[in-house]
């Protein structure tokens, strides 16, 4: 187990290191700093100074030692904007998407896996059709849309809740709900598919014949077995909801990274673009192995 | 009537298929007692699990019905009984082993927690749970019982794994034992040793023993009574020497007209002729596995060589080299005076015409979209020089007609044949390309003994008519015998004798052929006795 987690931690390691690359030379890609940041008729001299202060005569390669040495000690650069450093103003908004994403998760896996689990249980009778039907109309729900509608139906038209903002519990209702559905319904119908294989599968017959009762079979012995695709797809929600889920975020005034990435980029405060990228995928790369030890817990076929 | 502890009368089980009322069962009674052995002989779809599974309560319904018949355990009436009380019945008192272990056991949890879950479902205190796991995984044979209860059962062999599963059987010493096929997928040292165990320990606890076998040796080796079954009915009933020795259903006699090993042997047509195959000195690895050992034969034209093994002694491996499906590290294969093994792709595309391969399951080798007509033509569209396409037609036609398929078979699906209908498509497929040589892997081991016989005969036929040599990998012997002229034995990676078949099987010379040929169970009560003897001086292969 211990060797397995330090493979795992490994391979991420070597992934991130080339994100790292991409991002640094990408950034560069897209012209001179010293014309984005500064207005078009700053004079020369301004510029080279600029220029100067910031590194940017070095070779790149000088310029890339910078950076990672930099990203060594948490140093992304000011946040040209805000007048910080930018790693500052990242780690504020993370928390709140961090937040969000569990919430919501802990939700979609809970709701998920309990009806999906009876759904299979009852394959073809009406709560399965109706399930089927409520799932495939939430996997195909545009989030965008959704989310304004709510906001006009519950916080304009009812008051029910507030339309934006994050106060109070009840600001978190509807970003919640609107982020809950498309999740929900590609869950659901993953886990109803994959309970429905493990349900009828020969060692669910054993535990019949064992004398076993029927909600054991269910929660016990086909469950276990059922979840190894049900994680593989919750980890690539989950990994989408942490990059932001920039659309509602934004829609709801919510204060996470998905909302600051959009204005960053907006205002072209690289610094600040850069952490959050940085941060994200460290946070899906920290992920996506919790993903893959939990493969291994799960199923001992793939620990040793 | 309510004498017996097993009791099933006039039972009657459909299934709906899709608009369908299918009859699996029909009208079927017996029973069984304490401390006997009852085998329900039958081939696929013959209704024998489906029997077995009512008593189990492991029917699906739907779609099956119980339309009629009862069941009793011990005068009770299992099938008006709540689904409480049956629960309590199944497993402790009733238990049921099955064909499959490594499918049959759940393969996330570690193997004692499974056995132990047995009893304590049935109220057993977990901690005694344990402890009688672990004595029952030593019953069975497990070595080092405490810490094998925590791994999982992937880490164990076929053979183990269904010694684990008779051991959760046990839990509660139950009156009845069902054993589902529980030797079909082992290799046959490994089958006399589970059958060995069963044997024991039914003397030992007293229980009736239910065997569900398409398998006569199995039937002859281990059944007191037999009943067979045919089409969802019992064609036949009476103790096993009586039904082998007298059958009177012309169904039974069909069946055991049909069990191989009972012809001659073929006897040396081959002349000295130089060899059309030289198979030498291949080795391969598998990271620190040895797979094959300097593995050399050689084939002549029209002749069969069998290369027998148990799982694991490289045949298969063998067979892919010679395909150049796998290439091994070093050695040759000799065709036409060249070695195969180092052609590039365009003389391999070319030498695929000349060897063909019949792979064990018709059911997947064969591409469930295709017609047959498309299945038998896609070599022709492959291999461009060998038919113009207006003749392919015709061709597929006549190719049906060799392999005893109807014209009209052409235009349907590999899902609408049976099992050994599926595989003589697959042979019509490998003689488009009019090969040289067939490689048969495990051709007819998952076909039905009477199929068996027919696509046996029908390989022969071919043999004779078109003069085609094979390399017949098997693992069942008396198959071999009837149809081999030479044969081939691999252990481990490693051949261990080689010679006619009547050399092979009349003066076994290696102390592992000996074993195979004595763990191979003939399809005669009498012969129990005699083999039983011949095993105790055998030394039997480890499993």
């Amino acid at each position: 187990m211990g060797s397995f987690v330090l493979k795992r931690s490994l391979y991420s390691i070597i992934s991130l290191v080339g994100l790292l690359v991409l991002v640094f030379f990408l950034s560069r890609l897209t012209g001179d700093p010293a014309a984005l940041y500064l207005p078009v008729d700053a004079p020369a001299s301004v510029r080279e100074a600029f220029r100067e202060a910031r590194g940017l005569n070095d070779p790149l390669i000088v310029q890339f030692g910078d950076f990672v040495w930099n990203l060594l000690h948490f140093d992304f650069g000011e946040s040209l904007r805000r007048q910080r450093p930018a790693f500052d103003v990242v780690l504020e908004a993370f928390p709140w998407t961090l937040c969000l994403a569990a919430i919501t998760m802990s939700l979609v896996l809970l709701g998920a896996v309990v009806l999906g689990s009876l759904a299979a249980m009852n394959v073809g009778k009406s709560f399965d059709r109706i399930s089927s039907v409520i799932s495939l109309a939430a996997a195909s729900a545009p989030d965008f849309w959704v989310a304004l509608m709510a906001i006009f139906l519950f916080a304009v038209a009812l008051g029910w809740v507030p339309t934006s903002g994050t106060g109070t519990p009840w600001h978190w209702i509807l970003p919640v709900a609107v982020l809950f559905i498309r999740p929900f319904g590609l869950i659901l119908q993953v886990v109803r598919g994959s309970m429905i294989t493990a349900l009828s599968s020969a060692y669910v017959k054993t535990a019949r014949a064992k004398g076993v009762r029927q909600r054991a079979i269910t929660f016990v012995h086909a469950l276990r077995n059922a979840m190894l695709p049900v994680i593989t797809v919750a980890g690539d929600q989950a990994a989408g909801l942490l990059n932001g889920a920039v659309v509602v975020e934004s829609v709801f005034g919510f204060p996470g990274i998905g909302k600051l990435m959009i204005d960053s980029i907006l205002q072209r405060d690289f610094a600040v673009v850069l952490a959050a990228i940085m941060i994200t995928s460290l946070a899906i790369f920290i992920m996506n192995l919790l993903i893959d030890l939990a493969y291994a817990l799960l199923d001992p076929r793939i620990r040793y | 009537m309510s004498d017996h502890v097993l009791q099933v009368s006039n039972l009657s089980v459909e299934f709906d298929t899709g608009g369908r009322r299918v009859k699996a069962v029909r009208d079927v009674s017996f029973h069984l007692d304490r401390g006997e052995t009852l085998a329900i002989l039958g081939e696929s779809g013959s209704g024998k699990s489906v029997s077995a599974s009512a008593v189990m309560n492991l029917i699906d319904c739907p779609p099956g019905h119980i339309t009629s018949g009862a069941i009793t355990y011990r005068g009770r009436d299992l099938l008006n009984m709540s689904e409480a009380e049956r629960r309590e019945i199944n497993g402790r008192k009733i238990a049921m082993i099955f064909q499959d272990p490594l499918a049959h056991l759940n393969p996330v949890y570690p193997v004692g927690w499974q056995i132990a879950e047995a009893m304590r479902v049935h109220g057993m205190p977990a901690d005694q749970a344990n402890r009688r796991a672990v004595e029952l995984m030593e019953r069975v044979g497990i070595n080092n019982p405490q810490k094998r209860a925590k791994a999982y059962p992937h880490q164990f062999s076929g053979g183990q794994r269904q010694r684990l599963m008779i051991a959760m059987a046990l839990g509660y010493d139950p009156d009845v034992l069902i054993a589902d096929e529980p030797t079909s997928a082992l290799d046959v040292t490994v089958q006399a040793q589970i059958l060995k165990l069963l044997q024991q320990l039914r003397d030992e606890t007293g229980m009736g023993l239910l065997m569900i076998t398409h398998d006569l040796g199995v039937v002859a080796e281990m059944a007191d009574r037999v009943i067979v079954m045919n089409s969802g009915q019992v064609v036949e009933a009476g103790t096993t020497r009586d039904v082998f020795k007298s059958p009177k259903h012309p169904y039974t006699q069909k069946l055991i007209g049909a069990v191989p090993g009972q012809g001659g042997i073929r006897t040396g047509k081959i002349g000295e002729e130089a060899p059309i195959l030289k198979v030498e000195k291949l080795n391969k690895h598998f990271g620190e596995y040895h797979v094959l050992r300097d593995v050399s034969f050689d084939l002549k034209a029209g002749e069969t060589v069998a290369v027998v093994g148990e799982s694991g002694s490289g045949k298969s491996t063998t067979a892919r080299a010679i395909l150049r499906l796998d290439d091994p590290d070093n050695g040759q294969v000799i065709y036409n005076g060249r070695d195969l093994l180092a052609m590039n792709e365009k003389e391999v595309f070319k030498l695929r015409r000349d060897i063909q391969m019949i792979f064990q399951d018709p059911t997947q080798s064969l591409n469930p979209r295709m017609p047959v007509y498309k299945i038998i033509s896609e070599a022709w569209s492959i291999h461009r020089d060998i038919l113009p396409k207006d003749r392919w037609r015709e061709r597929v036609l006549e190719l049906l007609d060799l392999v005893g398929l109807k014209p009209e078979h052409a235009d349907r699906y590999p899902h609408q044949f049976s099992g050994g209908q599926r595989q003589r498509i697959a042979i019509a497929r490998a003689l488009a390309v009019e090969p040289r040589i067939i490689i048969c892997d495990e051709a007819v081991s998952a076909l039905d003994v009477s199929v068996q016989a027919q696509v046996i005969k029908l390989l022969d036929s071919l043999r004779t008519r078109l003069g085609v040599a094979y390399i017949f990998i098997a693992h069942d012997l008396p198959v071999v015998r009837d149809f081999a002229d030479r044969v081939v034995v691999m252990k481990d990676g490693i051949i261990v004798e080689s010679g006619d078949v009547e050399q092979i099987f009349e003066r076994p010379a290696h102390p592992y052929t000996q074993a195979l040929l004595a763990a191979s169970l003939e399809p005669d009560p009498d012969a129990r006795d005699a083999w039983r003897a011949a095993q105790a001086t055998v030394q039997p292969s480890v499993q």
